[in-house]
């Protein structure tokens, strides 16, 4: 086959009608730049739904209380008020492949420091909750086992909170009354931002468990408990591991906790966004089929308005093959001209997106390549048809054509 | 020597539904290389078709066609577009040079596609050769529309000589061309004819066809006289008699 020449030939056709070759892109250029758009956009969102699930931290299981049962009476999930540190303590030394577990108890408090006051969540919480929630602190240090076993008035506390009540200098050392006892603050946690409901996780003073049990919330029982297991593997098993000594424990009576793995919730939200990747890909890959039939349609036009100039072709000597093989050209050059604009056009509205509106926007790899590449195959797929019909034509009649 | 066309019981037959055009009704023809022939006829008579058939471009409907020693019957479709390639130049009525394509782009197209590759650049400098003979290498880069019709009909002609062929065929090269530049262009053809080039046209112009060697009349699809032409006119004669009378004109004008 001619290549190089019906190459030439091919170029020479498209720089003759200049503005019909950018027109017939253009469909091609706005298909590629919404499909690189759309999937920046959907797989910002996702990474920014994996990153805070991430924030959550690895591999966390949770008991929570189940309901109560008074004479009959059954209260819903949480109303029983049965998980108690030494439910905690239990799994902690019973259960293999268990990184950490913390009992939580969880209350909310008016604190104080400076002069200044606070409504804020105060948390008891173990020593390896940091890791399990894959937390750092930002300076300072957490408190440790034997401040848990001794109720010592310590505390960590969140970004939010130490803007608010330390507006000048650092709170580490300085002392914030909660209940009007005063606790010792050992660290500033890192910012962490807002959780999926939208509450301020950095809105948080955090104390041991057995501090905040008798100190502030004065109540016996746990709000939750949270374990970290080793491995994603190792979860099924220590799932279940808990849930048969926790009831062990409770002797024969009905269950009132709730063991969950934090994948669950996990899996549902990439889910959710993995659909929302895909329906906009699916959007923006119609309008890319739309820019192919839009190549088509303005081949198949050019094809008939061309006739004259393929009658001269063929009477000049062309084969069929050179015929279908220029239109092909000229379709394959004008949808990879369009994917490569289209791919500059995509970046750019995604950066704009990223800039004006401050969605998170990841434009990756992957989605340039194949965009490029499926602007290719549609140049061919739908260049064929014209192709193949002006090679088809008849020298004399397309001579003849007016 | 053996000729380099040969028509043996030619027939066109048109069918456009029930009506049946017979165009051509048993031509016999015989065409030496380094022959000179005009085909004339009124209109209909059957003679584009005929060129059309000699061009490869059409098929007869019955008949044998033998161009040089080649039976052109059996040939399928991209084997007679190698023929039109190598072996015939085609000056078209119309010119059907592409538009917005230079000159020289446009008589560089045979040898894209000529069945052996030709580098580029001994396409350029072929294209422009051919571009001298027809006395247009000063318009290579000109489009067809900055062209006059006498131009754009020789850069036609320019592009049906670049392939070297054997026969030029021409259909109605001056039709529409003034009586000095179809001089111009009959010039060039009996310049390629002196070269050696076996060339066949079609004409209305009795005065055009006395610049061939020989003149065939052609009445509803048939060749009816078939002569040698006695006294043909010499293009540079001709041009010395149409300036001479030019500057007549220009005397008695300005006296
Ligand atoms: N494609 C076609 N379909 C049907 N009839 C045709 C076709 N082409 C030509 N004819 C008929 O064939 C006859 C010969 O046509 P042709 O074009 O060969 O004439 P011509 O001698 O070249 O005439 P002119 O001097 O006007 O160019 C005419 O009657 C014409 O109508
Ligand atoms: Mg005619």
């Amino acid at each position: 086959m001619r290549i190089t020449a019906t190459s030439i030939i091919a170029l020479r056709a498209l720089r003759r009608n200049k503005l019909r070759s950018i027109l017939t892109a253009l469909g091609i250029i706005i298909g590629v730049a919404a499909v690189i758009a759309m999937v920046s956009i959907g797989n910002g969102a996702k990474s920014s739904v994996e990153s805070q699930i991430a924030s959550l931290g690895q591999n966390v299981i949770t008991v929570f209380p189940g309901s109560s049962n008074m004479g009959g009476m059954r209260g819903g999930w949480g109303s029983s008020s049965s998980l108690t540190i030494e439910d905690a303590q239990a799994i902690e030394r019973e259960v293999m492949g268990v990184v950490a577990v913390s009992g939580e108890v969880r209350d909310r408090q008016q604190v104080l420091a400076n002069g200044l006051n606070w409504n804020t969540t105060v948390m008891g919480e173990s020593p390896g909750y940091l890791s399990i929630r894959a937390w750092e602190l930002e300076t300072g240090t957490m408190f440790t086992e034997a401040d848990e076993r001794s109720t010592a008035k310590v505390a960590i506390i969140g970004r939010t909170v130490a803007n608010n009540l330390y507006t000048d200098g650092d709170p580490v050392g300085q002392t914030i009354r909660i209940r009007n006892l005063p606790f010792k603050i050992l660290g500033v946690l890192k910012p962490k931002g807002f959780n999926f409901f939208g509450s301020d996780q950095d809105d948080v003073v955090i104390v041991p468990t057995t501090s905040a049990m008798r100190r502030v919330a004065r109540r016996t029982n746990l709000s939750s408990i949270l374990i970290q297991a080793q491995s994603p593997d190792a979860m099924p098993r220590i799932q279940q591991e808990i849930t048969d000594l926790l009831q062990q424990r409770r002797g024969g009576r009905e269950p009132d906790f709730n063991v969950r793995n934090q994948m669950e919730l996990a899996e549902a939200a990439t889910a959710t966004s993995k659909t929302m990747t895909a329906l906009l890909g699916a959007i923006a890959g119609i309008s890319l089929i739309v820019g192919g039939i839009g190549i088509m349609n303005i081949m198949l036009v050019s094809v008939t308005e061309r006739t004259r100039e393929i009658g001269i072709r063929l009477a000049i000597g062309a084969h069929d093959r050179d015929v279908r093989l220029q239109f092909l050209i000229e379709a394959m050059i004008l949808s990879l001209l369009g994917g490569v604009l289209g791919v500059l056009l995509g970046i750019g509205a995604s950066e704009l997106v990223s800039v004006q509106l401050g969605w998170p926007v990841l434009v990756s790899t992957m989605s340039v390549v194949l965009a490029v590449s499926v602007s290719a195959f549609i140049g061919v797929v739908f260049g064929f048809y014209p192709a193949h019909k002006a090679s088809q034509l008849d020298p004399i009649d397309a001579l003849r054509f007016e | 020597m053996k000729p380099v066309v040969l028509l043996e019981d030619i027939y066109k037959t048109y069918t456009n539904g029930e009506v049946q055009v017979h165009a051509v009704r048993g031509v016999t023809l015989q065409i030496e290389s380094g022959e000179f022939v005009a085909i004339m006829g009124s209109s209909g008579s059957g003679k584009s078709t005929l060129m059309n058939i000699l061009g490869c471009l059409d098929r007869p409907t019955k008949g044998r066609y033998l161009l040089d020693q080649v039976d052109t019957s059996g040939l399928e479709r991209n084997e007679r577009a190698d023929l039109r390639n190598q072996k015939l130049g085609f000056v078209f009525q119309g010119f059907n040079l592409l538009a917005r394509t230079t000159a020289v782009e446009n008589v560089e197209l045979p040898m894209l596609y000529s069945p052996i590759r030709v580098p580029p650049a001994e396409m350029r400098e072929r294209a422009m050769k051919a571009l001298d003979i027809v006395g247009l290498a000063d318009r290579a880069d000109h489009l067809p529309n900055q062209l006059s019709g006498g131009q754009q009909q020789r850069v036609a002609i320019a592009r049906a000589l670049v392939n070297h062929p054997q026969i030029l065929l021409a259909d109605e090269p001056t039709g529409n061309l003034d009586s000095r530049t179809s001089v111009e262009v009959m010039g060039v053809f009996q310049r390629l004819n002196d070269q050696g080039i076996t060339i066949v046209m079609v004409t209305h112009e009795l005065d055009i066809a006395h610049y061939c060697k020989r003149n065939l009349i052609v009445r509803d699809g048939k060749v009816v006289r078939d002569e040698a032409v006695r006294d043909r006119s010499i293009s540079a004669v001709e041009m010395e008699k149409l300036r001479n009378a030019e500057a007549a004109a220009k005397l008695i004008h300005s006296a």
